[in-house]
Formats: C-alpha cells, sequence, structure tokens
C-alpha cells in the first residue's frame, strides 16, 4: 500500500508542481490571452493534482486530507521529475519546458488508461483530453517563436537545449514504478521515449530549430522521484506552504 | 417518496455559476441520481478537472434540494468515462447561442482538425477567426468575428 501511495503521489506532484510554476505567470503573461491561457493550464494541472491526492487519502486514510500532501510535506518527500520544477525563465523557456511535459504526459495518460486501478485509470483519461490542448498550446508557440525573429528563434533555440538534460528522467523507471508495473498499476515509461521523441523532433522541425542531438546520449540529470531534487524545490514549497505552517489546517 | 423523475426536475434549477442560462442538465454533467430510502445521491461528471464551478454546482444542488424538503444529498464525482461536450442537450446549445456564446459546432467523433467552422453568436457570419484556444474559462475559447468586428467566447468541443 505504502508504494502505491507512493506511485500516485508521484502522479500527483507532478501536476501539482508544474501547475504551480505555471500559475506564476497569472498576471505576467506577454499578452492577455497567454496570461489567461496559461492560468487556465495551471488549473487543470491542480485538478488532476487534486483528484490523485484525494485517492491518496482515501487509500492512505489516518486523517489525511488532499491538503495533507501538498501542504504539509517536506522537499524530501516529493516525487515530482526534476524538469517540473525549474524555474519559468522567459517566457521561451516557460514554452521549452512546458512543451516537454506536455509531449510527455500527452503519451503517459495516453498509456495510463490501460492501469489495472480504475481511479488511476479514470484520472488518466480525464486528464489526457485536457492535456491534449495544453500540448497543443505550447507546441504553437515552439513554433512561432522558433519560426519567428531573430531573437525569438535564438531564445527558443536556447531554452529548447537548456531542458534537455532535464527530459532523461522521464523515462527513468524509479523502484516504485516498477513495483507497481508489476501489479499492471503503472506503465512502462521507458517505453515512451519514442513517441516523445517523435513528437518532439515534428515540431522542432516545423519550428525550424535543431533537435539538441549534440547532447544525446549525453548525461541526463534525475532525482526527482526519489526526493532528491533541485535548490529551487524548496523555495516554491515556501511559497506554497507558508501560510498552513504558519496557521495549521486554517481553511476559509 | 420522491421519485428519480422529480429530482431531475428540481436539478433544471440548478444553474452553472460561470454560464447562468445553462442548467447542470443541459450541461450533461448528471450521471445518476440514486435513492436509497430518504436519502438521495446525485452523481456528476466534473466538466474540466480544476473547474471551480463544480465545487459551487454541488452546493447548488444541495441547497436546492434542500429547499424542497429532501435533506439527506450526497453529491459524488464520477470521471470515467470523461464529460464531454456531446452530451451538452441542444435546448442548452440555443440557449447558449442567445446569451452570446458559440455552442459547440461539432461531436468529437466529426472534427474537422484545425478547420472547425465556429458561427458568431452576434450576427452568424462564418467568417470569425480563433485569438486563444483558452478563453475567459478552460472550457472556452476565444474567437473574434471579422465581420461583426465583435469578440467571442466559443464553447469548444471537448
Amino acid at each position: 500500500m505504502k508504494t502505491l501511495i507512493d506511485y500516485i503521489l508521484h502522479l500527483a506532484d507532478n501536476s501539482f508542481i508544474n501547475g504551480h510554476r505555471l500559475s506564476e505567470w497569472c498576471g505576467h503573461g506577454p499578452a492577455l490571452e497567454v496570461d489567461m491561457a496559461l492560468s487556465n493550464i495551471s488549473l487543470d494541472e491542480l485538478g488532476a493534482a487534486r483528484s490523485f491526492y484525494q485517492y491518496a487519502a482515501s487509500i492512505e486514510g489516518n486523517g489525511k486530507t488532499e491538503d495533507s500532501y501538498p501542504s504539509f510535506r517536506d522537499v524530501r518527500e516529493f516525487r515530482n521529475v526534476l524538469l517540473v520544477e525549474l524555474p519559468n525563465g522567459n517566457f521561451a523557456d516557460t514554452m521549452a519546458r512546458s512543451f516537454y511535459f506536455d509531449a510527455f504526459q500527452f503519451h503517459f495518460y495516453t498509456a495510463l488508461q490501460q492501469s489495472s486501478d480504475k481511479q488511476i485509470a479514470a484520472i488518466a483519461e480525464k486528464s489526457l483530453k485536457e492535456v491534449t490542448y495544453h500540448l497543443k498550446f505550447s507546441s504553437e508557440w515552439v513554433v512561432r517563436l522558433g519560426d519567428g525573429t531573430d531573437e525569438s528563434k535564438q531564445k527558443m533555440q536556447t531554452a529548447i537545449n537548456q531542458f534537455w538534460e532535464y527530459t532523461g528522467e522521464l523515462f527513468s523507471m524509479s523502484e516504485t514504478e516498477q513495483d507497481m508495473l508489476k501489479q499492471g498499476i503503472a506503465i512502462d515509461v521507458s517505453l515512451l521515449k519514442d513517441d516523445w521523441e517523435k513528437t518532439v523532433a515534428d515540431t522542432l522541425a516545423e519550428a525550424t530549430l535543431r533537435y539538441p542531438m549534440h547532447i544525446e546520449g549525453g548525461w541526463f540529470q534525475s532525482g526527482g522521484k526519489t526526493g532528491i531534487h533541485t535548490e529551487y524545490m524548496g523555495f516554491i514549497l515556501a511559497e506554497v506552504q507558508y501560510m498552513q505552517k504558519t496557521y495549521p489546517g486554517c481553511e476559509w | 417518496m420522491i421519485t428519480k423523475q422529480e429530482i431531475a426536475v428540481l436539478l433544471e434549477q440548478v444553474f452553472d455559476p460561470e454560464v447562468p442560462v445553462l442548467t447542470v442538465q443541459d450541461l450533461g454533467i448528471v450521471r445518476d441520481i440514486i435513492i436509497v430510502n430518504d436519502e438521495v445521491e446525485i452523481v456528476i461528471s466534473p466538466t474540466y478537472s480544476g473547474c471551480p464551478a463544480m465545487h459551487m454546482i454541488a452546493a447548488q444542488i444541495k441547497v436546492e434540494l434542500l429547499s424542497h424538503g429532501i435533506e439527506k444529498v450526497k453529491v459524488t464525482e464520477q470521471l470515467s468515462p470523461a464529460w464531454t461536450t456531446d452530451w451538452m442537450t441542444e435546448s442548452g446549445k440555443q440557449k447558449l447561442e442567445l446569451y452570446g456564446i458559440a455552442p459547440p459546432q461539432y461531436k468529437l467523433n466529426k472534427l474537422p482538425g484545425d478547420k472547425e467552422v465556429v458561427p458568431c453568436p452576434q450576427c452568424k457570419s462564418t467568417n470569425t477567426q480563433l485569438v486563444s484556444q483558452y478563453g475567459s474559462t478552460a472550457c472556452k475559447a476565444l474567437y473574434k468575428c471579422n465581420q461583426c468586428l465583435e469578440p467571442f467566447d466559443y464553447f469548444k468541443c471537448h
């Protein structure tokens, strides 16, 4: 049961931290429409995270609620991949990070619909419809900026290169995932790599951007799935948790 | 003893707080009504995972039934099959258009890809253009009409 909860929290934390990062754009988007889009995508991600947290709480019992996990765990207990916790940077940076992650979530949820766990499969089915829009949004921006002005192209290419080393972790299986795979609950993320690379390569080609080949086969960052995070994670949690840590259990 | 049909009629009085011309029945989010003794369970499907209106809708359902003397009400969520605009009623779509929001134009299995034609809810012209995939809420996209030049929301096919 502990492993199952760990797996569900991995799914929840991915969406939660991604949603939180995108919410930081609220009021700062380069145009009103983009601002609203990012807030809506953020909301979808928080919604998916909430479904997973609720499910984890229902299994764990013991007074746990959907709020226990995001509000009271410390950095080392979070199971999200490193990619989603990286800072927003400029708009091209956020679009590159989102594009890599949206493309992953698209293929991931497509496969996760086959989970033997009915609730996980249901959340995957629901989220896939939403992630399809997210991927469309971030892909369009990668193309628009990549195939745009000299400056936008350079910024988009830099962003695409910069996040590359954080994409390997998406396709590496943690011990928790391996255990859950044996029970048919998790999926084998390493099998998603080819589909993901094709999605990425097709969009980058349309964007007239270079696929980050020079780093291919190189070294990838990892650690998020086992709780070893970047230095940014603590700052995110400080922002997310300060209210509940100051006034535990407060509601409004 | 209250019947399912009577409760279904009461639910016609529960409106979406974001799009106040639509009832929960118009939206097609009511999946089931289960009555056991004097307890009523309403099963609803969320439109979008993070839609803040869902919480409000659940509260409004309870208030509506309570005002008709039904005290024991439970609202539960069903995620699968995932809600789709295919479940929206025809009268709901008409109400949307009169309200100034273009209703979903296609069934999901008949989507024409990027060639969706969305008529302007004001002047009915089909000479319209997508401004943003996301409008004022997750369920809507932002369009503008090239004929009457008005911007408008499109309740996108989902």
